[in-house]
């Protein structure tokens, strides 16, 4: 395949990358900005909502756009709603000590997998996605007379995978919005900025934490649902989403939401394009010496304002 | 502050010879209640190495009821030597490293006769030197090569499905005369993947071909469509072969890579072992070509032996579980259970094995085997043993996609797939 091409199809695809990665990015972000914990048990949050996805599609067979909809919609409230319960009955009680709720979510990655594991199985499914054509894209290139429009071999997308670029986009946007320019907004930002004065304004902080770890796990499992039809359910997919969030919330700082969603485009780029042109393996120890070389020389993030 | 103490009273030189003396009776009880049993109710016992998690599930699952199925007929017709068999099984995660303590459990806990059953060849090539150690007889259903390479031990056997490279070899003719002889190969990244790399590669340069692109991928890889831009653009087939659980987006996303249009396809059937080829954005595989250990759709000329393997393992027409249509089976790999078992069986019978001081006598016996005619112990069809190489070879089969149908269109010979030894096992010591 020429440069041209080449480097559009790895764009796309690196693209779709950095959609998902940034809306499971900046879920664990989110908790850690508001919360100081440093969430383990993001990715399974992230495999729940795949997995509730193809069980809420597997139950209204035969219509897969009603069923995707439904899933889109059920997935992160019921995984929001199972953070909100561990964060009541687990991270509470632990007053959200930064090093024992690090072992507490270790704890609860293995619960949530294990049981997935034991109630769903160890197999992977397919959910249908809502609408899928295969997109040609069309190219330049100057024959004999003169330019032509040609339709390279290969090059092509799907119309589902532009669908979970503007999704995303949207879904970020609101998430700005809910953060800049909403009261519950500023009760988080109050939070995050210093929990002690919060609390002498009367700002219920436990119910913000709740709150705050259900939207951080229901982002996860919302970016699972879009994520879903292209790859499929299965009781492992939590640990990848883990590992490139914790690189990106590192590269762009730790709670810092414009960083979070910057590092998530350069990774899910670099990682599509990189991946194409040399190897899988390279991206990866690429986005690694990343996060070490951001360690020494800027351990706040590129977007952290102080050090956390 | 003074603490009374209360915790040791009562322990009197009497008291605690009692205990010790009950404690040894106790240790030594299942030595002698077996030894009383042992040369007649006792069942043999066979360690079911299974790949219940992991990325190995799929044939775990199918493995597992294939091995059920032919327990259950060698029990029906009496067990072997008059004893029941029982499986003891093991998940062993798809893990090599699990894997070998799997076969240590079999050998030290369970008090297992053999070892059997392993599929992925990473866990094959982690777990058969312990097995070796421990003088475990260990039956491997595993495609891989390893075996008849020399890498593994005396103890090491695969009497019940053939190796990647009698497979690969007895395709490259008809890849190169029917599809083209420009060839890109996608293949994981691991042993098995490697026998194809290998050895494709040099059987399709044999028939006057060439491979003009390796593209490996890593085995736990959930998206492909970035690796699929270094397919050349002059390749003539496109050869894949994939495990895991992504296999359907894998094959998925091959379709949506090239659109109708790009070279012939030419598969191992693992790209899709599991997943229904009618499965929706998979119509592009119409016309594309499978190798196939064992045709999924029953065909016109069904033996009457397959069709009873067929219903004795719960499996359609189209290769699905019969109380569950959606639940596709690994219909090209499973078999090898079936035949492995029977192989054990009619070894244990030559050698009279009563236990495992009879474990070599066993070997030796598989070891003199060579042909192996079709039949309800051999459904797949007529096998020859290869007794210094511990590896068995047999027929391989071509299938075309036709109407959503896989229709078998080549049945290669044994002939075919034989290739010269690397290894004497027998020459090795016990």
């Amino acid at each position: 395949m020429d440069l041209g091409p080449y480097l559009v199809l790895a764009t796309l695809e690196g693209a779709v990358t950095a959609a998902v990665l940034a809306l499971t990015a900046v879920g664990l972000s989110l908790v850690f900005g508001v919360m100081r914990v440093v969430n383990i048990a993001h990715g399974e949050f992230f495999m729940l909502g795949a997995v509730i996805a193809w069980a809420i599609a597997q139950a209204v067979a035969g219509y897969p756009a009603v069923g995707f909809a439904l899933a889109l919609v059920a997935a992160p409230l019921i995984v929001g709603a199972l953070a909100v319960a561990a964060d009541m009955t687990i991270l509470k009680r632990l007053e959200y000590d930064p090093e024992r709720t690090i072992v507490a979510t270790i704890g609860l990655l293995y619960i949530i997998q294990q049981l997935t594991l034991m109630g769903y199985g160890p197999d992977a499914r397919p959910v249908t996605p809502p609408f899928n054509t295969r997109l040609a894209i069309p190219w330049f290139e100057k024959g004999a007379d003169g330019w032509a429009l040609i339709w390279p071999w290969g090059l092509g997308t799907t119309s589902y995978k532009l669908a979970v670029i503007g999704a995303a986009v949207v879904i970020l946007c609101a998430v700005w919005a809910l953060m800049a320019r909403t009261r519950i907004g500023l009760v988080m930002r109050a939070t995050q900025a210093d929990r002690e004065m919060a609390l002498a304004f009367g700002i219920p902080v436990e119910r913000v934490y709740a709150l705050v770890f259900g939207l951080g796990a229901g982002l996860a499992a919302l970016a699972a649902v879009l994520i879903v039809p292209i790859q499929q359910a299965h009781y492992l997919m939590g640990a990848d989403p883990l590992l490139l969030s914790f690189i990106v919330v590192i590269i762009g700082g730790l709670g810092s939401l414009p960083g979070t969603v910057v590092a998530a485009v350069l990774i899910g780029l670099s990682d599509g394009i990189i991946s194409v042109f040399f190897s899988p393996t390279l991206a990866k120890i690429l986005a690694t010496l990343l996060v070490g070389l951001v360690l020494v020389f800027r351990p706040q993030g590129l977007f952290g304002g102080r050090g956390a | 502050m003074i603490t009374p103490k209360s915790g040791l009273k009562g322990t009197t030189r009497r008291a605690a010879l009692k205990t010790l003396a009950g404690a040894a009776a106790g240790a030594s009880l299942p030595l002698w209640a077996r030894y009383t049993h042992a040369q007649t109710a006792a069942p043999i016992k066979v360690g079911f190495q299974v790949h219940r998690t992991g990325i190995g599930a799929a044939y775990g699952r199918w493995y597992d009821r294939t091995t059920q199925a032919a327990v259950k007929l060698i029990n029906e017709g009496g067990g072997i030597n008059g004893r029941m068999v029982e499986i003891v099984a093991e998940d062993d995660g798809t893990d090599p490293k699990r894997g070998a303590e799997v076969v240590e459990k079999f050998a030290n806990q369970h008090g297992c006769d053999i070892g059997f059953g392993t599929l992925f060849s990473h866990v094959v090539i982690g777990s058969a030197p312990r097995a070796g150690e421990l003088k475990l007889p260990y039956f491997v259903v595993s495609e891989g090569h390893h075996v008849a390479s020399g890498k593994l031990n005396r103890y090491t056997l695969q009497p019940g499905i053939t190796d990647v490279k009698s497979q690969v070899q007895a395709m490259a003719p008809y890849v190169a005369q029917n599809l083209g002889r420009k060839v890109t190969m996608v293949f994981p990244d691991f042993a098995f993947g490697h026998d194809h790399r290998d050895f494709f590669t040099a059987a399709i340069e044999a028939q006057g071909g060439e491979v003009l692109e390796h593209i490996a991928i890593p085995p736990a890889e959930t998206s492909f469509t970035k690796y699929f831009p270094k397919i050349p653009r002059d390749t003539e087939v496109l050869y894949h072969v994939m495990v895991g659980p992504a296999v359907l987006t894998f094959v998925k996303e091959l379709g949506e890579f090239f659109g109708g249009q790009g070279p012939a396809l030419f598969g191992f059937i693992d790209s899709l072992e599991a997943v229904a080829i009618d499965s929706p954005g998979l119509e592009f595989l119409e016309n594309s070509y499978f190798w196939e250990g064992m045709c999924r759709h029953r065909q016109p000329d069904e033996s009457a032996d397959e069709t009873f393997y067929r219903e004795a393992v719960g499996v359609d027409d189209r290769g699905a579980s019969v109380s569950d249509a959606r639940d596709v089976s690994t219909y090209a790999h499973m078999f090898g259970c079936w035949e492995t078992l029977h192989v054990v069986k009619a070894g244990m019978e030559a050698s009279g094995y009563a236990g495992p001081q009879d474990r070599a006598a066993l070997i030796e016996a598989v070891e003199a085997m060579t042909d192996m005619p079709a039949g309800r112990d051999h459904p797949q069809g007529a096998k020859r043993f290869n007794g210094k190489t511990h590896q068995v070879f047999g027929h391989q089969y071509i299938s075309q996609v036709q109407g959503g149908q896989l229709v078998r269109v080549h049945t290669t010979s044994i002939e075919d797939t034989l290739y010269p030894d690397e290894v004497d096992y027998t020459t090795q010591a016990f």
